[in-house]
């Protein structure tokens, strides 16, 4: 009885045969949207992403130490070696330290840098283990960050030329707006809430570009298939009602997502939260900005392209016949 | 579309199972012969170790080449000058010049200034399949010639230059017993060195901290302390104690690069720590011929331009092999024999980046990073159980499958599991689920828009294929882009998404469409429960 119960649906997400006003909406979308957006970027430039080693240069160690930490005598010792200390903090339990040193002047001091931490702690704690290292040069660093943003940047160029070329301009133009809102609002959320911008993260930012992109891609596919379906129906109507009929998919999707990110952010260790955190963020994100940004920029970009409003038939449908393949 | 053939279900089946086969070697420790034996790699946060990024100093390289070039300049004119009787050629200010990669001299007499082209032009290698010549001379009306290295023999140089370095890095990380490393290069100048469960990479970044080039020169006794040095000689300080300065002849005698090995040892007269040496048969009869001729004159043995010791020779070495003795320990005997036994660096190397995690931290990671993606898992199986029924499970099976192909690929293709990459895998089978919803929800609407159940079947797969390949292939484009661009941890992260778009294409195309299609030839039933 129980196993036969388990192979039917137990629930839906929406009920069937939902029709939300969406577009309705689509003033209001765009308006908070616009208004996170510009607040991300204003936390941006002030006070600016917290830059992980990788970006800014300098040496990060963590350390565990026999006891709960004794921070002044730590940084006691290292000042004593006279090294440009930028801070040492509790990190997760309290017998961790993690001991961040600014970015040294050359590769060499750098190295003898690592050498002189482990020689202070030694002798201050003895007994401590050295977990983690992580030392890296401004050059190589300041390379990282380019190709991070290059690699962003070419994702982005290539979503649009690839949406362009499967659909319309339209539907490319659209997602990509919208992308880089998306993109906006990840990086004032990463402001907010002090992680570490390194490499992880930027991966963790392309993650929520490629699956925010799906999430465009499959209503803008209804909307394409529509648009050949019902050749008369207004655009706002017809965009309202692919969104409808890919609810239940878009949120079931993002709640297998959300939940598989969930318990890495919850108990992933401390260098994996980060990156799930922003998962998190991002599925949210995503999933709101296909049905209230994506969507309303298509209404207003392709209102009198893709179809006219209200204006019937046969020659409007075949002159701006959508993409059919 | 709901049909399958005898050969496709086997095929299917087939590459299911060759996954599952693949996957072995990641889970028993014993080889087993028949099987390719690839696993999965930890990555170094996983496992614990060290990575490094080091810089090949090609300041270094370019000036040794000039150097040699002087060297090769001033043997040709004087060879030239000794043996067609021919009036010498005289000049003046032969330097090098390394910021602008080139070598001056300057005639006493202009009116030779064709002639010691011509003396000059044997230096001049042309590479015999792109023609182009490694040197260009030139020469003005006063009598300055110029000899240029060109661009292209320079990018060559760095070339083997890193290629050799890494060779000489392998050769001595290898003599550590470091287990497995990785040594590849990066870019035009720098090498990524990999050491697996090394927490703490001092001893390795100090063998590599040096050139260890060991050269054979003799000692200038006329020379008077604070009096001018004569030309071709120069003060290097002493190891043990850099006050102390030695002048020593510039010619090198005999290179460190003709031992063909060294031993640490203790000396059997006064129990200190030495270093023996043998030379190969170049080596050797150099080493006899100076020995010979100079019996009685102090033979340095410097290290990285530093003198280890310079002992008087009391007669000809003809065997070819010899001590160096110098104040050593256990440790820094054991050391420099490895040293020469590898070989010298052709340039300084520099570590610009380094990683080190203990492998207290790796484990921690890995149970942390496990039960992390066990919870998801678990919940992603529950979420689809429910919410599909019957078509959950099927795409809960195929789920299951997709985690077995990923695995069998990156075993296969000996790939790098890294933290973030495990992440990734998390993140595909939310992809793969998603396949199999978009496949759902069409069926689903099918069926309500009043389809028979494998009409809804058959255009549910037609309709939703394409959706599913739009979707994934943005994303593809996506995560190739951060493979090639990203470095370290995220192209780990990229060719986990990458492999596991392909493999959830598989699983959500194939294998549950097959297993809808044997349950609707089985069941024949008049609804679709989805």
């Amino acid at each position: 009885m129980f196993f036969s119960r388990l192979l039917r649906p137990m629930f839906r997400l929406v009920p069937d045969g939902t029709r939300i006003h969406f577009m309705r909406g689509r003033y209001m979308g765009l308006i908070v949207s616009a208004v996170l957006s510009t607040a991300s970027i204003v936390l941006f430039f002030h006070p600016g992403l917290q830059f992980g080693i990788d970006f800014s240069g300098g040496i990060v160690m963590q350390v565990k130490t026999p006891g709960p930490a004794d921070f002044s005598r730590i940084r006691a010792a290292l000042a004593a070696e006279k090294l440009p200390q930028q801070g040492v903090q509790r990190f997760g339990a309290a017998d961790q330290v993690l001991i961040r040193l600014g970015v040294q002047p050359t590769a060499q001091a750098t190295d003898a840098a690592v050498t002189k931490v482990r020689a202070a702690l030694a002798k201050a704690v003895p007994g401590a283990k050295i977990l983690r290292t992580n030392a890296i040069g401004a050059a190589v660093s300041a390379q990282l960050l380019r190709n991070g943003i290059l690699a962003l940047v070419i994702s982005l160029a290539m979503i649009l030329v690839y949406i362009w070329f499967r659909f319309e301009w339209e539907f490319a133009v659209g997602a990509v707006i919208t992308l880089v809102l998306d993109i906006t609002k990840t990086v004032g959320f990463l402001v907010l809430t002090r992680f570490d911008f390194d490499l992880v993260m930027v991966a963790a930012i392309l993650t929520v570009l490629g699956y925010s992109t799906n999430d465009k891609v499959v209503v803008y596919d209804r909307v394409r298939e529509n648009l050949r379906k019902y050749k008369t129906m207004p655009l706002r109507d017809l965009i309202d009602l692919s969104i409808n009929e890919t609810l239940n998919r878009t949120l079931g999707t993002s709640m297998t997502v959300f939940l598989a990110s969930l318990p890495l952010a919850l108990f992933g260790g401390e260098s994996i939260s980060g990156f799930a955190w922003v998962m998190l963020f991002g599925i949210v994100v995503g999933t709101s900005s296909s049905i209230f940004i994506a969507a309303p920029i298509l209404l207003f970009l392709g209102e009198h392209r893709l179809r006219r409003d209200s204006a019937p038939v046969a020659p409007a449908a075949t002159r701006s016949k959508p993409a059919v393949r | 579309m709901m049909y399958f053939s005898r050969l496709k279900t086997t095929l299917i089946l087939g590459a299911c199972l060759l996954g599952a086969i693949l996957c072995i070697p990641n889970l028993t420790a014993a080889p087993v012969p028949w099987l390719p034996w690839r696993t999965v790699h930890l990555g170094l946060d996983l496992q614990g170790g060290s990575y490094l990024l080091m810089q090949v100093d090609m300041k270094a390289v370019v000036k040794e080449r000039l150097n040699g070039l002087v060297d090769g300049v001033r043997q040709a004119l004087r060879h030239a000058s000794q043996a067609s009787g021919a009036a010498p050629v005289f000049y003046r200010a032969l330097v090098a010049d390394p910021t602008q990669d080139r070598v001056v001299l300057r005639l006493r007499d202009p009116a030779q200034t064709q002639r010691t082209l011509g003396l000059l032009r044997p230096l001049v290698s042309v590479d015999p399949t792109t023609r182009v010549a490694d040197l260009d001379i030139t020469s003005q009306p006063d009598g300055t010639i110029t000899l240029t290295l060109s661009k292209v023999a320079l990018h060559d140089r760095a070339v083997a230059a890193v290629q050799q370095s890494i060779e000489i890095v392998r050769r001595r990380i290898d003599a550590t017993g470091v287990v497995d490393p990785q040594i590849t290069r990066q870019g035009d100048t720098h090498i990524v060195v990999q050491l697996p469960g090394i927490g703490d990479p001092d001893r390795i970044k100090q063998l590599l901290g040096e050139t260890a080039h060991m050269t054979f020169q003799l000692v200038d006794e006329q020379a008077t302390p604070g009096a001018q040095l004569p030309p071709g000689v120069e003060l290097l300080p002493m190891q043990d104690d850099p006050q102390q300065k030695i002048p020593v002849y510039d010619r090198v005698d005999v290179d460190g690069g003709d031992l063909t090995n060294a031993t640490a040892g203790t000396d059997s007269q006064s129990g200190q720590w030495v270093v023996n040496f043998t030379f190969n048969s170049v080596g050797a009869r150099r080493f006899a011929d100076v020995t010979r001729t100079h019996v009685g004159r102090r033979f340095a043995i410097v290290l990285d331009g530093k003198v280890l010791s310079a002992p008087v020779i009391r007669e000809p070495i003809l065997g070819g092999s010899g001590q160096i003795s110098g104040s050593f320990t256990a440790a820094s005997a054991s050391d420099l024999a490895l040293l020469l036994r590898a070989g010298a660096l052709p340039a300084p190397l520099t570590v610009v980046e380094q990683n080190s995690i203990g492998p207290e931290l790796g484990a921690d990671s890995i149970r942390a990073g496990a039960i992390a993606l066990g919870a998801g898992f678990l919940f992603v199986i529950a979420f689809m159980g429910m919410f599909y029924g019957l078509f959950g499970w099927f795409a809960n099976l195929a789920l299951v499958v997709n985690l077995v192909l990923m695995l069998a690929i990156m075993s296969l293709l000996q790939a790098t599991l890294t933290l973030p990459g495990m992440a990734g895998i998390l993140l595909t089978l939310g992809m793969a689920v998603d396949a199999n919803i978009l496949i759902n929800e069409r069926i689903r609407e099918e069926q309500k828009n009043g389809r028979p159940p494998l009409a809804a079947l058959e255009h549910g797969f037609q309709r939703a294929y394409r959706t599913i390949f739009d979707s994934n292939a943005t994303t593809f484009l996506a995560h190739v882009m951060l493979f090639i661009f990203g470095s370290g941890p995220v192209r780990g992260f990229a060719v986990t998404i990458t492999i596991g778009i392909a493999t959830s294409l598989f699983t959500a195309w194939m294998l549950t469409r097959l297993l809808v299609s044997r349950w609707y030839i089985a069941v024949r039933p008049r609804l679709l429960p989805v």
